[in-house]
């Protein structure tokens, strides 16, 4: 049985007077792909800022590699905080650096190394995100969107962390470079024996990286696990997710009877 | 997870042979004092690297340890590798997969060539201001055959929040000059007892010279700066390709109104400085010296002529002139970062200051030359 990374327990989250989560709870498991899936205003978003330590929930325990969210002390929060890694819908690079230097950043900050490692440590996860070398000295306003979550992706790896929380890696992206960017994040969870955690509306996305995944709507999570156990639950939230999943798999049964 | 023991490295070396012994946790945390020890070694004989006591790595580690071994190899030096581990080893292959290039560090570009850049872009940023202008006046013409297109409530708000909104700063610094030129006069008329001169002196440096230069200061400070930032915020958040693909010239829109606006307002400002500052000197005429505000302003009639007065007026108009157009040209200027819109504010406010002392000067030196 692999370890429990996170642990989401009857969390309830308020904004104002709007209820957001209504006793959410969820696990991730060591070295899986789960995604928080949802509509917009669901609050996926929400619970991933409150498992980051963004947000604060109302009520409820959040639990991430061991510490309990709610009591954990400043000294713990800060090595906790660099155990993982963020990548940002928008990449949220800091605009006046380049992008060598967004990524050298974390290194001058929390290590004291010789220049040539830090380049060196650059360098290689340039290379580990598939951007080519000329983008370490390009700002961030010069990247297109690909380019952008890439090199925002390479900025959350520096610490070479153990858990990564993704926001929407593949919005904005084409199709194609889409399906790279899983590619990549897949084999990067393989390779580093990272946990990866995503907040995605993208069903492509879900098919082929998620091993298992929690569908918010009306509050709480509707359902959990992996594709297959969630699609034989009957509910409307779902059946509205996965229409085309449905048909498809209803046309392969039909075709599958002609032939 | 024991294997919290920080990074070690031990070397034994021979005229034969050098074997560097690994172990510890060789992480990012443990690395400084490793890397100041491989620095300082010059080995001068064949290589091993026992790595079998390393009990945890991560890319830092992998890096540094790569770094080293292959300059060890460029001078010459055979290497050799033993006790890796599986899974040290296959986070070595990931990130050096045969692709890797070697990185050098960036070359620093000598004084010259620094010197040489900086000349060709103030070159270049004056230009780039010519063409600003020239755009801007050929928009101005294009305006004034359709006066319809004016963007007269646009400038009226804008004489609002550069000219009625800075009337207390600019009385506070005006009353204040007035003060600072009586007191230090006062105390020199007073030797020849020529105090009456006062008036004279507070007259004419105020209404000539003082008041139209700390108005367009404070302005260049207060409207200056609020027009870059608004402006590159514009910018940086699209509104002006936005209002440039539905047919508003941002000329029209939003350039034109705050020239206007704030050739009207400076003079205007002038006016109320030249008010305050005459009242801050007849304050302290009367304080230190007893000449009374009915002996001052009668004096005043006399000593000061309307010349004087109406020079000062006539300076606002350009100072405003410059003033506008640097900082609305600065705002164009804001690039899709955070920090340039800072930048470019300092830049505007601090050309503006500059170009309105260097007009004053011209106007002074003409001036002198017309006998005026």
């Amino acid at each position: 049985m692999s370890r429990t990374i996170i642990r989401v327990e009857n969390v309830v989250t308020t904004f104002g007077n709007t209820l957001v989560h209504d006793h959410v709870s969820c696990t991730v498991k060591e070295n899986e792909i789960y995604a928080l899936l949802g509509g917009s205003g669901s609050g996926k978003s929400t619970l991933m800022r409150e498992m980051i330590m963004l947000n604060r929930p109302h009520s409820g325990t959040i639990e991430v590699l061991g510490h309990n969210l709610e009591s954990i002390t400043p000294s713990a929060a800060h090595d906790l905080r660099r155990k993982w890694g963020v990548l940002f819908q928008s990449g949220a690079l800091y605009s006046s650096l380049t992008v060598g230097e967004n990524i050298a950043l974390l290194y001058k900050e929390y290590a004291d190394l010789p220049a040539t490692l830090i380049q060196e440590l650059v360098a290689l996860k340039i290379d580990l995100v598939g951007l080519p070398r000329h983008a370490i000295d390009l700002y961030p306003s010069e990247l297109s969107g690909g380019m952008t979550k890439r090199a925002a992706l390479a900025r959350a790896l520096a610490l070479d962390p153990t858990l990564l929380f993704l926001d929407e890696p593949t919005s904005g992206l084409d199709p194609l470079s889409s399906r790279q960017f899983d590619a990549l994040i897949q084999q990067l969870r393989d390779l580093l024996g990272l946990t990866v955690v995503m907040v995605t509306h993208d069903l492509d996305t879900i098919h082929h990286i998620v091993d298992r995944f929690a569908l918010l709507g009306e509050k709480k999570v509707v359902a959990e696990g992996t594709l297959a156990e969630v699609l034989s639950i009957e509910h409307p939230l779902i059946d509205y997710f996965f229409q085309t999943e449905r048909i498809s798999s209803y046309s392969k049964e039909t075709h599958g009877i002609q032939g | 997870m024991q294997s919290t023991d920080p990074a070690t490295l031990s070397i034994v070396s021979d005229s034969s042979h050098t074997l560097i012994r690994c172990s510890g946790a060789w992480t990012i945390t443990y690395l400084k004092d490793i890397a100041a020890q491989l620095e300082s070694l010059q080995p001068t004989s064949p290589l091993t690297w026992d790595i079998s006591g390393v009990s945890k790595v991560d890319s830092a580690g992998i890096a540094l340890w790569h770094l080293h071994k292959s300059s060890f190899e460029k001078k010459g030096l055979s290497t050799e590798v033993i006790g890796g581990r599986n899974e040290h080893l296959r986070l070595y292959h990931l990130l050096y997969s045969n692709n890797h290039q070697e990185v050098s560090l960036p070359k620093r570009p000598g004084w010259l060539h620094t010197l040489g850049r900086e000349t060709f872009l103030a070159a270049q940023g004056i230009g780039n201001f010519l063409h600003f202008l020239g755009e801007a006046f050929v928009i101005l013409l294009y305006t004034l055959r359709h006066p319809s297109k004016i963007r007269t409530r646009a400038i009226v708000a804008h004489i609002f929040t550069t000219g009625i909104e800075a009337l207390p700063i600019i009385a506070i610094s005006a009353f204040l000059i007035g003060v600072v030129v009586a007191y230090q006069s006062i105390v020199q008329l007073q030797k020849f007892g020529a105090d009456i001169f006062i008036v004279d002196t507070i007259g004419i440096s105020l209404t000539r010279e003082l008041a139209p230069l700390i108005t367009a200061i404070v302005v260049a400070g207060r409207s200056g700066s609020a027009f870059t930032a608004q402006l590159g915020a514009m910018k940086m958040t699209q509104e002006i390709d936005a209002m440039k693909t539905m047919g508003f010239d941002p000329f029209v829109f939003l350039v034109w109104p705050r020239i206007f606006a704030l050739m009207i307002a400076l003079p205007l400002l002038i006016f109320f400085a030249d008010l305050i500052g005459i009242f801050g000197g007849m304050v302290i005429a009367q304080t230190q010296s007893h000449i009374s505000f009915s002996e001052f302003t009668h004096r005043l009639q006399g000593a000061l002529p309307i010349k004087h007065y109406i020079i000062g007026i006539v300076k606002g108009p350009f100072f405003a002139f410059l003033i506008a157009t640097v900082s609305t040209y600065r705002g164009f200027q804001v690039s899709l970062n955070t920090e340039s819109i800072g930048r470019y504010t300092t830049k505007s406010v601090v050309n503006a200051i500059f170009l309105v002392i260097a007009c004053d000067a011209l106007f002074s030196i003409l001036l002198t030359e017309l006998s005026l």
